[in-house]
């Protein structure tokens, strides 16, 4: 049986960190155990295109009442594989996002800025057999938040992620090329490297944009990978 | 060290999912209706055997106050200890309506998670190595920079997790309790167990890095 490569945690952020205020009370203090992998990592849920709707992948339409949501126009599509560069097939993506205006449709969300009623906010769609996904959407606004003092979260996309292990799960958040509000986030900034951090800024795609219409951004991700020879299985210290 | 020569790229990083993760990952917990199906919903359907159980809890934070924002899911095998997935060697025998994934979030005023399941059984790993019935549990939240991952076992299953090899690992030994579901009424035990998840404090549960 093969097992996925170890997590490389140095390139992610570490539990706490002190200029995000939330992680102060919510950070393990103790290191996690470290499992060889057993059959309960390398499995996980795996979806189907029943699990989806047709308009999911497209947040311009799947929440309209009465016309389209305001805002810039824009796809946002990549490619799931894993860090063995194999294309992962069938992985569940789900987003979410404020609309232009920096706002959320969520009840605890009080910005001034108002919502729109023609925008939800979330979608979600499965990779196809080359790993390839594609959401239409209205590119977020930055908004503020409390932190030890008020800060700005640059424009970003919450992105859910499950490959074929329970392993694999990833949640991340997307930035946009250009945006100078990214290197002044203490959430973006928790990912220790400014390369590493490079990894969630999607560049714009010109290829892509459909003229007359929207313009596009690219996010590929990658999900850990796996030897490809099998070898025993053993947890850790046994 | 294991040799990682197979390793052409770099994972993507994490990143917390902030306060808002009901409006993407369970827009039913804040009435925003846009998908059809909830896929979280249902770990087993009618058809499923095995014992039915409720597994909750609350998340505490470090100062001992509730996390009222957290989404937890979980992962799990059937009750003759077969998980969905192609690469358990036992798949072909499952239920059909057998998921073995949900997922719930924490209620917005009582900080309370539940999970309605079938208990599951024994998993017998591939190396033969026999591991106690468990739930395989993911946590993400506001000031949660990488979803943490934990294991639910059950108090009565004593001999399997006096033998369990996960359980064994961990030190000093009274911290195995923190990954223990037990009867919510000691005295009847009924199908109804607890478990609370300590993010820090004197109570820590054990989280693993899988
Ligand atoms: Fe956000």
């Amino acid at each position: 049986m093969r097992e996925y490569f170890a997590r490389d945690h140095a390139r992610h952020p570490p539990a706490l960190t002190q200029d995000y205020k939330s992680t102060v009370l919510r950070s393990p203090k103790h290191a996690p155990l470290t499992l060889g992998q057993t059959i309960s990592e390398i499995t996980g849920p795996h979806f189907g295109q029943g699990d989806i709707g047709e308009l999911d992948n497209d947040l311009i339409r799947n929440f309209a009442k009465d016309g389209d949501p305001i805002g810039e126009r824009i796809i946002l599509h990549g490619r799931v594989c894993d860090e063995g560069r194999r294309p992962v097939p069938d992985a569940l993506i789900e987003i979410w996002q404020a609309n232009a205006g920096g706002r959320y449709r969520h009840q605890n969300d009080g910005y001034l800025a108002p919502l729109d009623p023609n925008f939800g906010g979330c979608g979600r769609t499965m990779t196809d057999d080359a790993g390839y996904y594609r959401f239409q959407t209205i590119k977020p606004g930055a908004y503020p938040w409390p932190n030890w003092e008020p800060s700005w979260r640059p424009a970003h996309v919450h992105v859910s992620v499950f490959g074929h292990s329970f392993s694999q799960r990833l949640v991340t958040q997307l930035y946009f090329e250009g945006d100078p509000l990214i290197e002044r986030c203490p959430i973006a900034n928790s990912i220790p490297d400014l390369r590493t951090l490079q990894q969630l800024v999607a560049p714009l795609d010109m290829d892509t944009a459909q003229p007359s219409d929207c313009l596009a951004y690219r996010f590929d991700i990658v999900l850990r990978g796996r030897f490809s020879t099998p070898f025993e299985n053993r947890l850790e210290g046994s | 060290m294991m040799a990682q020569e197979d390793k052409i790229l770099q994972e993507t990083p994490s990143q917390t999912v902030g306060p808002y993760v009901h409006t993407g990952l369970a827009p039913w917990a804040i009435g925003l209706d846009v998908f059809k199906t909830d896929i979280g919903a249902e770990i087993v359907g009618p058809k499923s055997k095995g014992r039915r159980i409720t597994v909750s809890g609350r998340i505490i934070d470090g100062a001992d106050d509730l996390v009222r924002d957290a989404l937890i899911e979980v992962w799990q095998a059937n009750a003759n200890g077969i998980y969905r997935h192609v690469e358990d060697p036992k798949f072909g025998e499952l239920e059909k309506d057998f998921r073995g994934w949900g997922r719930a979030w924490t209620n917005f005023e009582t900080g309370k998670w539940s999970f309605q399941t079938v208990k599951p059984g024994p998993i017998k790993d591939r190396d033969g190595v026999m591991h106690a019935p468990h739930l395989n549990i993911w946590i993400v939240a506001r000031g949660i920079n990488i979803g943490l991952s934990t294991r639910i076992y059950f108090v009565d299953e004593t001999d399997a997790n006096a033998k369990d090899p996960v359980l064994n690992m961990i030190l000093p030994e009274q911290r195995r309790q923190t990954l223990l579901a037990k009867y919510r009424d000691e005295k009847l035990k009924t199908n109804d167990y607890v478990v609370d998840i300590a993010l820090q404090g004197d109570h820590e549960t054990v989280f693993l890095n899988t």
